[in-house]
């Protein structure tokens, strides 16, 4: 094996640029689906619980599809196939802006819902039923019960595993690298293809994603040692 | 509406140009899958038995194996070992077999942890037992402990065997021809209906995991019925 390292041409001038700004639009993809798809996850994972049987099979179809589709498909589906499926007025405000930042947004916060929504759900679930029904017998109404007794316990739970979810979004999110959006792995690609450096152009970046995962899972320890230990059934 | 697109490559979405040509579509992606579980089974059963050794030296590395792998995004990897087999062997790989080291070692990386939490769950007074009847560590292990967490692992198993499904799409970005990337040729080709084509993939894709995740679920149900249990 006789490669020479030049670790200088990544970690200086421009393609070091690169690399940050792959960074910075990485964060942002993530950041803003991670939002994205929590609304929509609390929104699926309401519906698979309502009383009205249709809402349920929605919410059932939803999560069972997205879940078991690979999300590169999604991702190609919503960048090149979406068009008969928006309205003029969205499509427009759409294509004025970066369509496939869009398309990558849609894909991964849709995508990672999906997830969201079993979370949730099994949080909820993992509240013992007679914490509901003493509540109600105290007077308070199911409404109130939910949001006083039943989900301030259950995001306790659910943390962990949102925490988790999110992770997995950073690391899905160089997926959407394949329809052009120049985040972190695009920018690796772009370094190998412009310098022919494609061992430190990788490290670099993995060693950024491998960073960005020991942060976050530090922080779900952290949290458990501290927050988890209060709860107890 | 163009379905007819997708009715006049169904076939082509299924095997490629498979046997008069080059084998491709989901059964390419089909055969990436099952080539990855088994490789990665032993890796993962190798790596998930490091971890929980007492000796630092051996339980270190597999350690630094686990957490890297899992931190890093299935892609990188991906392109990791297309890249940088120039590099190393002095000659490229082809995607196909690139992609497939890259899938093994992806996935050996979570079946570590599943083996080491499913010989975890086992209740304590099974090995317990088991040095007390007389048998080494290793005997134990081999004959009492992996054979019941085994089996209470084949429903995560099939599970990771389904994400494995999935992520066999990402192998088309380095060119290897399964079902995602004889999609984006009908796709590049027809020009017409990318709506209909991805939606046709979506839903093979499915259709493989969807059974798949049952047949997990109703396992784990049976299985659950067998287990040895502490007190």
């Amino acid at each position: 094996m006789n490669y020479q390292f030049n670790w200088a041409i990544v970690l200086t001038g421009e393609y070091a640029d690169w690399i940050v700004s792959g960074l910075y639009v990485t964060l942002k993809v993530s950041g803003l689906s991670i939002v994205l798809a929590f609304a929509l996850g609390t929104i699926i994972a309401v519906f698979r619980m309502a009383h009205f049987r249709p809402l349920r099979w929605i919410a059932l179809a939803y999560t069972e599809f997205f879940r078991n589709t690979p999300l590169l498909v999604q991702i190609y589906f919503w960048y090149f196939g979406s068009d008969p499926l928006f309205p003029e007025s969205i499509k427009k405000w759409l294509y004025a802006g970066d369509f496939s930042f869009a398309a990558g947004v849609i894909a991964l916060s849709v995508y990672t819902s999906a997830f969201i929504a079993e979370e949730i759900r099994s949080g909820i679930f993992s509240i013992p039923k007679t914490q509901l029904e003493a509540s109600r017998a105290v007077g308070l109404s199911f409404i109130q019960a939910m949001r006083y007794v039943i989900l301030p316990q259950a995001f306790r739970i659910i943390i962990p595993p949102l925490i988790s979810q999110f992770l997995n979004l950073i690391k899905n999110s160089s997926l959407v690298m394949a329809i052009g959006v120049m985040e972190l792995t695009y920018q690796a690609r772009q370094i190998e293809s412009y310098a022919f450096r494609a061992f430190e152009a990788f490290t670099v970046v993995t060693c950024i994603y491998i960073a960005i995962s020991l942060v976050v899972s530090l922080t779900i320890t952290q949290y458990n040692k501290h927050f988890l230990r209060i709860i107890k059934y | 509406m163009h379905w007819g697109v997708v009715i006049r490559n169904f076939e082509y979405f299924l095997v490629g140009a498979w046997p008069a040509g080059p084998m491709g579509g989901l059964l390419m992606s089909i055969l990436l899958a099952l080539g990855g579980i088994f490789g990665a089974f032993w890796l993962g059963l190798i790596f998930g038995l490091m971890r929980m050794s007492r000796n630092t030296w051996v339980r270190l590395p597999a350690l630094v194996y686990i957490e890297i792998i899992r931190g890093t995004p299935l892609l990188l990897l991906i392109f990791w070992f297309y890249f940088l087999a120039p590099v190393v062997f002095g000659r490229t790989l082809p995607s196909f077999q690139s992609s497939l080291i890259a899938f093994i070692i992806f996935t050996g990386a979570y079946i570590a942890e599943i083996v080491r939490a499913g010989v975890m769950a086992l209740p304590k007074g099974q090995m317990e037992a088991a040095r007390g009847a007389g048998l080494t560590h290793v005997q134990a292990m081999r004959y009492v402990i992996l054979p019941q967490s085994l089996r209470n692992m084949i429903p995560s198993f099939v599970n990771q065997f389904v994400s494995l499904t999935k992520d066999t799409s990402l192998a088309s970005l380095i060119g290897v021809n399964e079902l995602m990337l004889t999609a984006d040729q009908v796709n590049n080709r027809e020009l017409t209906a990318p709506m209909e084509i991805f939606i046709t993939v979506a839903v093979l894709y499915f259709i493989v995991c969807y059974v798949l995740t049952s047949a997990s679920r109703r396992l784990e149900r049976q299985l659950a019925r067998y287990q040895a249990r502490g007190r």
